[in-house]
């Protein structure tokens, strides 16, 4: 059964900006991880982000590798909360770049499905992504979210049988949120070659933008998923220089070196 | 879509622990919130256990495993000098008397079957105190798989003896230096574990929790205590079922096992909570390590850590079933404290020879406490689950006592 619910902002303009030829690129930040947090949103918008991921911590990340957990930790115990970090979102002047909140289902159980996106409306968030709730699991939130104007997009792995795969890129909004590996997030010396594979299982049964997430640290490795996805999103390897230390000017600097990979010419395997 | 998804035919949730309903439900409980790249880990598990539990050769041979290996049947004793000071008649169903001294045997030696069957080679487990890590590395000794136990790094320096147990078995036993550091993290360390090994390595979870299949697979490998116990109770009581039947909860595996034994009776289902632990009692809904149930939560929606001297009740949230027969009223659930369990594990020493698990003394602390306060008329008969023996505790309660 074709999805009739309208994909919105987030998806509309990542399409417009893939459409263009631009590779896509979606860093992440955990909210509430520095008293001043909000400062990074603004630098990756001014490194040519296309997307930001916001990440509302939780106290138990079973997906995330130990550089999200440690900034989960780390804004946890500065007093972070949906509240406070959608509050300080609300508070910014729009940076022309969609927000894309991520969190795990507990936190919008918590508030209720509705009260939940229609919060993150109000903070002007446009997206939404939830690693434990998968694509039979989603309806209590698909059509909530659509109502809101909440694009919410799903995860498909690389242990996704095919008939699955179409039915999440079916029922995903804003964007394909491809895991690229059988693992956690986190930095990975090289790009899997399960991505590779991955994209191309969606983009069989797709055309909705495919972003490639989980390892992808580095130049050469956002050049190279290129080649698959229409682009990617990079977390640990912000949050780890966040954690050492790094402020919002380094973090540009660094992701302006994404933002050039991804601007190469690439070829695409046929 | 909703029908791509082969899942089970819906049935009535009347509270009878049968097959949970449609895409894993207990009323609204249950699910399978996993990663999606642990989804079709969990629909293999599933598939695999639901051959193998109609399969009579793997039933049998769970039996004998259980028969010459774990030392089923277990007894049902009479607790004679307690149940005169108490004016109720108690009987106690000795799980503690099983290999490795609790009921964690039962099921780990189920789904190390199943892995076989499977064609894994390796076993994933978390442990809080050490005994699903002990059963885990033991039944993974007997049939030859490797194993790899998540433990907190509080937990193992807490309690190294069973630390030490599970390497002489032959167990990788590997630190968790995440979050509270307890089991919780230890779960979500396993969960994270999994996510990279599905290939070859089977998650062993310890309880009625996590993603479908586990909370009604791990319930149908424990409810050999409640089959037994059924017969025998039937045997041995002149009321033929009992009329409270009283079980310890953490996860509530133990409790779920016994209780299926009787949940078509009219026998009253208690399940006992730590003060500290009450997920069945206090939990809000929400939704952690794969399923849908009630969980202790901060304002904020943040697990809060569980704190008790069981350190098998030491989890923040309760299995999905026990939730939902809390909701039909079919089982109640109460909590004890600290002090109330201590004192009911000398009491139990000292009037029936019998040095308890700190968990199973939580059962038996509310058996105490509703005798005396009338909760238990005179005369009822109780059946309590006994789920471990006390060894692992005596250096927590020389500390006390």
């Amino acid at each position: 059964m074709t999805n009739t619910l309208a994909a919105g902002a987030v998806e509309r303009h990542l399409r417009a900006r893939r459409d263009a030829g631009r590779g896509l690129l979606m860093p992440y930040v955990t909210g509430g991880i520095t008293p001043g947090w909000t400062d990074y949103l603004r630098a990756f918008a001014a490194a040519g982000a296309d997307a930001i991921e916001v990440g509302l911590p939780f106290s138990d990340p079973t997906l995330d590798g130990v550089t999200i957990q440690q900034a989960s930790d780390t804004a946890l115990a500065r007093g972070a909360s949906t509240r406070r970090i959608l509050a300080d979102l609300s508070g910014m002047p729009d940076l022309g770049v969609p927000l894309v909140v991520s969190t795990y289902y507990n936190l919008v159980l918590h508030d209720g499905p509705e009260a939940f996106c229609a919060a993150l409306r109000r903070a002007g968030a446009g997206g939404l992504i939830v690693p434990d709730l998968p694509v039979h699991e989603a309806d209590e939130l698909t059509d909530v979210a659509a109502g809101a104007g909440i694009d919410l997009a799903l995860l498909a792995s690389p242990a996704t049988p095919q008939p699955r795969l179409a039915e999440i890129a079916d029922r995903s909004r804003g964007f394909v949120y491809a895991v690229s590996l059988m693992g956690t997030t986190g930095e990975r010396a090289d790009l899997a070659a399960s991505a590779a594979e991955l994209t191309e299982r969606i983009r069989r049964v797709s055309d909705r933008p495919v972003l490639l997430g989980f390892g992808i640290s580095t130049p050469d490795q956002a050049r190279e998923a290129r080649r698959h996805a229409d682009g990617v999103v990079v977390g640990a390897a912000v949050m780890r220089r966040v954690l050492d230390g790094a402020g919002p000017d380094d973090l540009r600097t660094f992701l302006a070196t994404l933002r050039h990979a991804l601007d190469q010419e690439y070829d695409r395997p046929q | 879509m909703r029908n791509l998804l082969p899942w089970r035919e819906p049935v009535p949730p009347d509270g009878t622990m049968g097959e949970p309903r449609a895409r894993g439900r207990f009323g609204e409980y249950g699910g399978r919130y996993a990663p999606e790249s642990l989804v079709e880990a969990c629909r293999e598990v599933d598939a695999a256990f639901r051959e193998a539990w109609a399969d009579p050769g793997f039933r049998g041979a769970l039996a004998r495993l259980l028969a010459v290996h774990a030392g089923r049947p277990t007894p049902l004793t009479p607790a004679r000098r307690l149940s005169e000071a108490l004016g109720v008649e108690l009987y106690l169903k000795r799980e503690d008397l099983t290999h490795t001294g609790s009921h964690k045997i039962n099921n780990v030696l189920g789904q190390a079957l199943l892995a076989t069957r499977m064609g894994r080679r390796r076993l994933i487990a978390e442990t809080g105190a050490g005994q699903h890590g002990v059963a885990t590395a033991t039944a993974a000794a007997l049939l030859g798989l490797e194993a790899t136990v998540f433990m907190g790094e509080r937990d193992i320096e807490r309690q190294s003896l069973n630390v030490f147990r599970m390497r002489m078995l032959g167990a990788e036993v590997v630190p968790v230096t995440t979050g509270s550091r307890t089991l919780k993290d230890a779960t979500s360390e396993a969960m994270r574990h999994w996510v990279g090994a599905t290939g070859d390595s089977h998650y062993c979870i310890g309880s009625v929790v996590g993603p479908d299949p586990y909370p009604w697979m791990v319930r149908e490998f424990q409810r050999v205590i409640g089959d037994e116990a059924r017969g025998q109770c039937a045997a041995e009581l002149r009321t033929g079922v009992p009329d409270h039947v009283v079980a310890c909860v953490g996860g509530g595996s133990n409790a779920a096992g016994t209780f299926a034994g009787f949940a078509d009776t009219p026998a009253r289902l208690v399940g006992v909570e730590a003060e500290g632990g009450a997920g069945a009692a206090r939990g809000r809904l929400g939704v952690l390590h794969g399923c849908r149930s009630l969980f202790l939560q901060d304002d904020d929606g943040q697990i809060t850590q569980a704190h008790s001297i069981a350190p098998g009740l030491d989890y923040p949230g309760v299995g999905p079933e026990h939730a939902h027969l809390r909701d039909l009223g079919r089982a109640r659930y109460v909590t004890v404290t600290d002090d109330e369990a201590i004192s009911a594990a000398v009491r139990l020493a000292r009037t029936e020879g019998i040095v308890p698990a700190l968990e199973s003394a939580h059962a038996l602390a509310w058996v105490i406490r509703a005798a005396d306060g009338g909760d238990l008329p005179a005369g009822s008969t109780v059946l309590m689950t006994l789920s471990g023996r006390g060894d692992k505790d005596v250096s927590t309660l020389k500390e006390l006592l």
